[in-house]
């Protein structure tokens, strides 16, 4: 599945994972190369949050082997693998007052030695960040005075500012109006196509077929659909993992799906 | 927040300790100048001012500074610990197991060397019995401790009224001043000293792992930081600082929670920062509040966590008022 030639980010082999007595997927295998974007899609409780940690590395498989560029997650340093993957929890536990801009900079702590503080480059690169997500002005306001969308993207800019080349993402658009979706979005496919790889949960089964270049499709009972994306996401398959009729209409040349 | 700024912020407080400890060195029923305070500490001086300021005033005036420092920095972990800006030292229990042995040890008439045993002694208890509890099935949610340590704390409490119904009248008086926090038994500072020293060592190196492990645990073991090892070393190092204050003054209130509090409200809660600062400033704060307890009634000395209640609360309350959320 990998393009041609370019380095592989991430790669998982005869993966399964167990929840208590619950197989959340059977054994299936990934590669992820530098340039791809890999969407996760499935129904509430199917495991993708638990799919994602694991290739993230802050779970073990029950079956299988992670491995994060060419090494197992083993024989990473935990450090050196955060300044290689980053990952966007779903929810950001807040219970302290921060500004915007030092949220934005808890992702240079893995660039910076033990005692080693912030210097005025990595400022200017949380800097950007914020500027990337909209929120420049908003630099020094409290996070606990933001708005949901407006936190969501005080996250994402503090993972830009971590730098990593593989970016996973649990619901990037949750939270996000429209127009930030689509931008955000947009902003990921723009780091992918520098070299980054992005895997990323969604819900919209649409932005998947807009963005992804590859599906995993769990439908919760255990079983696993992975390849591409036009071989993944077809109607049936769909129909079948989300448990509702849902139907293909191609409009002005893009597919959309509907449910019935 | 940026290197440069951090040592004005220090110097000031360095300057205001040294102040607070000038003004608990002189002040009392024999007042002292600034002069024969110096003289007494640096030029070794003879006579009873001399006496009274190295026998008397610089024990005491060193134990509520390493106590107010111990609750400060006990307090700044603890929140980040649990990730609750209301925790305070206390609420694991901690205060709850060292009251049960001090005040046992009271109710069998031991001396005071004795007294000060059993509380470190039951301090450590109450530590274990409650991370064994909460950690039993390996678990560990910071809910769990929470209300694991919530009642073993209510459980030391009814220990405690237990044995105050059956004390006698006159060592009723003594216990309770210990359950307040009273500095006037306090002749030996320097081992908790030392353990206040040693925790701050300890955890500075950690202090940027800190700050990322206050938003959350999933982020920051994604961010590279070795949660797990971090939650031990805080968990323990926290409980040891609040059994060595306890020990050394008893329970004094509100220190613990609200320096941390105030600090985190002038400065942020960049832990870099706010761990040193927090403690320079519990140890001012409860030197000051020592010396304003046993001075402003005269010849009567007051518990000091009565007035550092007294002092706390309205201050936490009026910052709070000022300080809205956006």
């Amino acid at each position: 599945m990998s393009t041609g030639g370019s380095s592989i980010l991430l790669a998982a082999d005869g993966l399964a994972l167990k929840v208590g007595e619950r197989w959340l997927c059977c054994e299936f295998s990934l590669r992820l190369a530098a340039g791809e974007c890999l969407v996760l899609l499935g129904p509430n409780g199917a495991g993708k949050t638990t799919l994602l940690h694991t290739l993230a590395g802050l779970r073990a498989p029950t079956v299988g082997a992670v491995r994060l560029g060419a090494r197992p997650y083993a024989d990473w340093d935990s450090l050196a693998a955060a300044r290689f993957r980053g990952l966007l929890a779903q929810q950001q536990p807040d219970h302290f007052s921060a500004s915007v801009l030092q949220t934005a900079l808890i992702g240079r702590h893995p660039h910076l030695g033990r005692w080693g503080w912030e210097s005025a480059d990595d400022v200017a690169i949380a800097q950007a960040a914020l500027a990337e997500l909209g929120l420049a002005d908003l630099a020094a306001r409290d996070i606990l005075s933001l708005s949901g969308g407006e936190r969501q993207r005080v996250s994402i800019a503090a993972l830009l500012t971590q730098a990593p080349q593989l970016l996973l993402l649990d619901e990037p658009t949750n939270h996000l109006d429209l127009h930030y979706q689509i931008a955000v979005l947009e902003l990921f496919a723009r780091l992918k196509r520098e070299g980054r790889g992005v895997v990323m949960v969604l819900h919209d089964i649409n932005l998947a077929t807009r963005f992804a270049d590859q599906v995993i499709l769990l439908d919760g009972r255990g079983g696993v659909v992975a390849g591409s994306r036009d071989e993944v996401l077809q109607a049936a398959r769909l129909s079948h993992a989300f448990d509702h009729p849902i139907r293909r209409v191609d409009i002005d040349g893009r597919v959309i799906f509907l449910p019935d | 927040m940026t290197r440069p700024a951090v040592l004005p912020i220090l110097a000031v407080l360095l300057a205001a300790s040294g102040l607070a400890f000038a003004w608990a060195l002189s002040a009392g029923d024999l007042p002292i100048g600034f002069g024969e305070v110096l003289g007494a500490l640096l030029r070794g001086d003879e006579g009873m001012a001399a006496d009274v300021v190295r026998e008397l005033r610089l024990p005491r005036a060193v134990a509520v500074f390493v106590c107010g420092g111990l609750l400060a920095l006990a307090g700044a972990l603890m929140q980040v610990l649990l990730r609750n800006p209301l925790a305070d030292p206390y609420v694991l229990g901690v205060s709850g197991g060292a009251a049960v042995g001090a005040l046992a040890a009271m109710l069998f008439g031991l001396s005071p060397w004795f007294v000060d045993a059993a509380a470190f002694g039951g301090a450590l208890l109450a530590t274990l019995l409650v991370f064994g509890l909460a950690h039993g099935d390996g678990s560990w949610t910071q809910t769990r401790l929470l209300l694991t340590g919530v009642i073993v704390a209510a459980g030391c409490g009814a220990a405690v009224t237990l044995m105050l119904s059956l004390a006698t009248d006159t060592r009723l008086k003594s216990m309770l001043f210990w359950l307040m926090g009273d500095a006037s038994g306090a002749s030996r500072p320097w081992p908790a000293l030392a353990v206040l020293v040693a925790g701050l060592v300890m955890v500075l190196p950690f202090a940027r792992d800190l700050n990322v492990l206050a938003r959350g645990e999933l982020s920051a073991l994604a961010l590279g930081v070795r949660v797990q090892r971090l939650r031990y070393l805080l968990y323990v190092l926290a409980s040891l600082l609040t059994a060595a204050a306890v020990t050394l003054v008893g329970s004094v209130g509100f220190v613990g929670l609200i320096v941390p509090h105030l600090v985190r409200f002038v400065i942020g809660n960049d832990q870099r920062l706010l761990l040193p600062t927090a403690t320079l400033a519990g140890g001012t704060l409860l030197t000051l509040a020592d010396t304003a307890a046993r001075t402003v009634m005269a010849p009567v000395q007051l518990p000091v966590g009565v007035l550092t209640a007294l002092i706390g609360v309205p201050v936490f309350l009026f910052l709070l008022s000022r300080h809205p959320r956006s």
